[in-house]
């Protein structure tokens, strides 16, 4: 006999544009992130198979291939330095995925195909972990399975494929939810990252100068979310206190080297107390942001004395918090001397002109010099800006007496010099102000548009007590948010000034959706974990019963989805199952039937392929014809199930 | 699968056809089949391999009267029904009849009539009887149409339209000869010149009882479970424009029983559901692409469906 010169499980040509689109799928979005060349080879890569098939065309040589690999690794060797290490080892993946398809010529090709688009599937998880992503990578393993069905079901229409891809999916759904309750969780991101992936982290920085709020200001981007147990309160309520700022060299605010060293604070809550859970965006810093001032600390975070609440560790990844605060507080209305006394310290020679001014009211009591500066701002020609012109060496001067426009961080600074001069300790604090309810989720969104910087005084008898000289200049600024404060033309993100209802909608939704993907799926850490379970009635796992109950739950699970399907395999029918003994029997001996094969038929297959047991399958087979599609067959089930027994033993098969 | 029992008509009937028609015995078989389960049969190929010589074979083997027509694009209908002309003699008119007032009519390239005549034959082959002039004659019985078509694809041709197909229970293929028989074949020079010589096998009365019989084959309920299900699976196979109708599944359980008798079985299997289903199916079930189902397609329908 000739031999044919295809190999024994030659690709079918229908099933090349589904591969083809699941290379594309996994290896496409790459290229964001890869170096160019590398996306242009795998684009003509692409082009050029997808040419060969419209045009049945051979595919390309081995040498040819080979040539193409060795080049491609070298020049990731070079653009990388390395083959190792996550883009190297994905910029490998991705030129891999280019080149084989060139060499698919058979089914086990392809299978290759469809289990590196698998695997390539998982890497941009490094990239990314947004919900776009995850919903993208869901339809493109759906394809890659619909790739999978087109390669060993034939020739299909793309709907039905589709609908069994679905489908098969679908029956994993159990499974991954059983996984998301009980697989043990570790804390923090699954796979490390490399240390330079925080810089790019935006937020409060440790000082303050002026420009540094105002461009923070230019970030629509979210700082924390906030839930709170009762009535949100009100927006002018909502100081979110960052870093604090008591030294000052005549530009630049900084926290005091001694600062965190003192004594614990004391605080004297006035008013009913508010319990809320912080979700904070990560911004490699320690503060938690708590509002004014927190009376509750989750656990691993401390007050420090200037009332910060503080994490140990900076925060690099989103973290939530739950906390207690009292927004009427007295608070350290015993000081230590130190602190008081760096409250005071000005730097010597400069702003002279606002040294005067203080000094005309020193012979004051505190509260009256305090009512002074803000009358100042309020009844004098000041302005609320987020472009200031440039200040000089005597920059408090000039901003008092001569531009009169600036932004939060301006008033603050020149508010606390003011007292300083005038002998009332003072200090500056950074944070945010206000923010806004989504009311898809009913969470407080807290952007880093509403960065904002105050002051405080130390009162004798009060303790410390907040003043925002921001709120004497643009009242609506407290009251409204950013965007109601500041002039039409000012240069604000698009983000905050929505104008339009429906975007803005779309946006709260939006960033509902996200909050709830971040909480729930990116966030889901061995804490949240617990949370989850305690509220199925499962108090304090340890991961030893986590993990029996795992596999006890899976197991449960693929029993059921086997019970579903086995009636289909098993009838109860004793004909049926008599029938299918004797061919799974045969199936052991090397014939298998085909499920759609009739028993004269496959008879007839024995007879060429097993002529030894042609007769007994023939009589077999007659016996089940006529019990089964014939009138009545009585007694020939006893001889069809003999036939099972005289079957002769198979032979294993030598290995 | 080859008929099991030798010594009975139908496979006497078949053995001396497979002589005349060489290394066609499927086709052949369909081809009695059809004729078994009362149905008409249309044989579509190219011109030269044995349409007619087939038509023509089986008409002879069962001793049926036999008129052949050459349809043409200038037909009319009343060439194939008959007219009624003057006689002078009597001072009336009497009618002639036509070719199709025989028991076997062989209608050589149907589709190559226009329409009108075309509808005119398969009136008749449906309802039995031909309605002329207001008068209404039945035509003898049986009655069977062996239509002959090319391809539609050829020039010069009306394709017939869906519910016309329909008619034809079976509709068969019979492509090159293999190798071997076509040899003989030029050994033996053509095979028409055997016609003549082939004696009828069967009385008229004989091939009714065969038709009875073959009618009466049992069809258990797993069996009509199966060819239900088949039939819902072109229903619902979005490949095809639409499924096979109610009288397509009664066609096709009809021939499934005279394939099952051909072969010497009282009882009808899966695997004669399935040997039937492609000559049953093929010009019932339109691809989205607005051919015909191949053979390919009939297989994986078949391949698609387990048995029970």
């Amino acid at each position: 006999m000739k031999r044919s010169q295809q190999p024994v499980d030659a690709l079918e040509h229908g099933a090349v544009p589904w591969l083809l689109a699941g290379a594309l799928a996994t290896a496409g979005p790459h290229a964001s992130h890869l170096p160019a060349w590398l996306s242009l080879l795998v684009a003509g890569a692409m082009i050029w198979r997808a040419g060969l098939w419209w045009q049945h065309r051979p595919l390309p040589a081995r040498w040819l291939l080979g040539l193409l690999v060795i080049g491609g690794v070298a020049a990731i060797a070079w653009q990388f330095h390395s083959l190792l290490g996550k883009d190297a080892g994905v910029a490998m993946l991705v030129l891999l995925m280019a080149l084989k398809p060139l060499e698919m010529r058979s089914r086990r090709d392809a299978q290759v195909i469809v289990m590196l688009g698998f695997f390539l599937l998982l890497t941009h998880y490094f990239y990314s972990q947004s919900i776009p992503t995850g919903l993208w990578l869901l339809a493109a393993m759906t394809l890659l399975t619909g790739a999978l069905i087109r390669l060993h079901g034939g020739a299909q229409p793309v709907t039905t494929i589709a609908r069994q891809a679905a489908l098969l999916l679908l029956q994993a759904l159990p499974f991954l939810l059983i996984l998301y309750l009980l697989f043990p969780r570790v804390s923090g991101p699954l796979w490390g990252l490399p240390q330079d992936a925080y810089s790019g982290l935006s937020g409060l920085s440790e000082q303050m100068s002026p420009g540094s709020i105002s461009n923070l200001i230019q970030s629509g981007a979210i700082a924390l979310r906030s839930r709170f147990a009762g009535e949100v309160p009100e927006k002018a309520d909502l100081y979110w206190r960052g870093p604090v700022f008591d030294a000052y060299d005549g530009s630049t605010w900084r926290a005091a080297a001694a600062q965190r060293a003192g004594p614990a604070p004391v605080i004297e809550a006035r008013g009913p107390l508010q319990a809320y859970t912080n979700l904070v965006e990560a911004h490699n810093q320690r503060w938690l942001l708590a509002l004014d001032v927190p009376t509750s600390l989750p656990p691993d975070s401390s007050l420090a004395p200037t009332l910060e609440a503080l994490a140990r560790e900076p925060l690099r990844v989103r973290a939530r918090f739950s906390l207690v605060s009292a927004l009427d507080y007295r608070a350290n209305r015993v000081e230590a001397a130190a602190t008081l006394t760096q409250a005071l310290s000005l730097p010597a020679q400069l702003n002279p002109r606002a040294r005067a001014l203080a000094g005309e009211w020193r012979s004051r009591t505190p509260e009256k010099i305090a009512e002074a500066a803000l009358a100042m701002f309020r009844t004098e020609d000041f302005h609320y800006t987020l472009r200031p012109p440039l200040l000089g060496r005597d920059a408090v001067d000039e901003f008092l007496f001569t531009s009169r426009r600036g932004f939060c961080e301006h008033y603050a600074s020149a508010f606390v010099f003011l007292m300083r001069a005038a002998g009332v300790p003072a200090r500056v604090v950074a944070g945010y102000q206000g923010g806004e309810v989504n009311p898809v989720d009913g969470y407080l969104t807290v952007r880093q548009s509403d960065a904002h910087a105050w002051a405080e005084i130390w009162l004798a008898g009060e303790g410390w007590v907040r003043i925002d000289p921001t709120a004497a200049v643009a009242p609506s600024r407290i009251e409204q948010g950013i965007a109601a404060a500041l002039p039409e033309g000012e240069p604000l993100p698009a983000i905050i000034r929505l104008d339009a209802d429906w975007l803005r909608q779309l946006r709260n939704r939006w960033e509902a959706a996200n909050n709830s993907w971040n909480q729930w799926v990116l966030g889901y850490n061995p804490q949240r974990q617990r949370e989850v379970l305690s509220r199925l009635g499962w108090r304090d796992p340890d991961w030893q019963s986590m993990t029996a109950t795992l596999a006890a739950l899976c197991g449960l699970a693929l029993l059921i989805v086997t019970l579903w399907t086995l009636p289909r395999r098993r009838p109860a029918d004793p004909v049926q199952r008599a029938w299918q003994k004797y061919c799974a029997q045969l199936a052991q001996r090397g014939v298998r039937r085909a499920e759609w094969e009739g028993p004269l038929d496959f008879a007839q297959r024995v007879a060429r392929e097993r002529p030894d047991l042609a007769a007994l399958t023939s009589e077999a087979a007659g016996y089940y014809a006529e019990l089964r599609y014939g009138r009545s067959g009585e007694g020939q089930l006893r001889l069809l199930q003999g036939c099972v027994r005289r079957l002769p033993p198979s032979r294993r098969r030598r290995i | 699968m080859p008929p099991t029992s030798r010594h009975s008509p139908v496979a006497e009937i078949l053995a001396a056809a497979d002589a005349v028609i060489l290394g066609k015995s499927t086709q052949t078989r369909l081809a009695l089949c059809c004729l078994l389960a009362k149905g008409h049969l249309l044989i579509e190929d190219l011109p030269g391999v044995g349409k007619t010589t087939l038509a023509h074979t089986l008409a002879r083997l069962l001793g049926f009267e036999f008129a052949r027509v050459q349809f043409t694009s200038d037909m009319l209908p009343a060439d194939i029904l008959g007219v009624s002309i003057f006689d002078r003699e009597r001072g009336d008119f009497r009618f002639l009849p036509g070719p199709v007032f025989s028991q076997v009519l062989l209608a050589d390239e149907i589709n190559r009539a226009t329409p009108k005549t075309q509808s005119a034959l398969l009136e008749a082959m449906e309802e039995g009887q031909v309605t002329t002039e207001g008068e209404t004659r039945p035509l003898p019985k049986p009655f069977f149409v062996i239509a002959t078509q090319n391809p539609s694809s050829q020039i010069g041709t009306f394709p017939l339209p869906e519910s016309q197909l329909d008619r034809f229970l079976l509709r068969i293929e019979l492509g090159y000869p293999d190798h071997d028989a076509e040899r003989l074949l030029l050994e033996s020079g053509g095979r028409r010149a055997q016609l003549p010589t082939l004696a009828a096998l069967l009385g008229a009365s004989e091939f009714a009882a065969l038709q009875q019989a073959a009618a009466a084959v049992h069809a258990s309920p797993a069996l009509l479970d199966y060819l239900q299900r088949l039939v819902e699976a072109t229903r619902q196979d979005a490949r095809f424009v639409h499924g096979l109708s109610p009288r397509a599944a009664l066609s096709l359980l009809a021939a499934a029983r005279a394939w099952a008798f051909s072969g010497g079985r009282q009882l009808v299997l899966p695997e004669d559901v399935q040997a039937v289903l492609p000559a049953v199916a093929r010009h019932r079930l339109r691809l989205l692409s607005g051919s015909h189902a191949d053979a390919e397609d009939i297989a994986a329908l078949i391949r698609s469906l387990p048995l029970a």
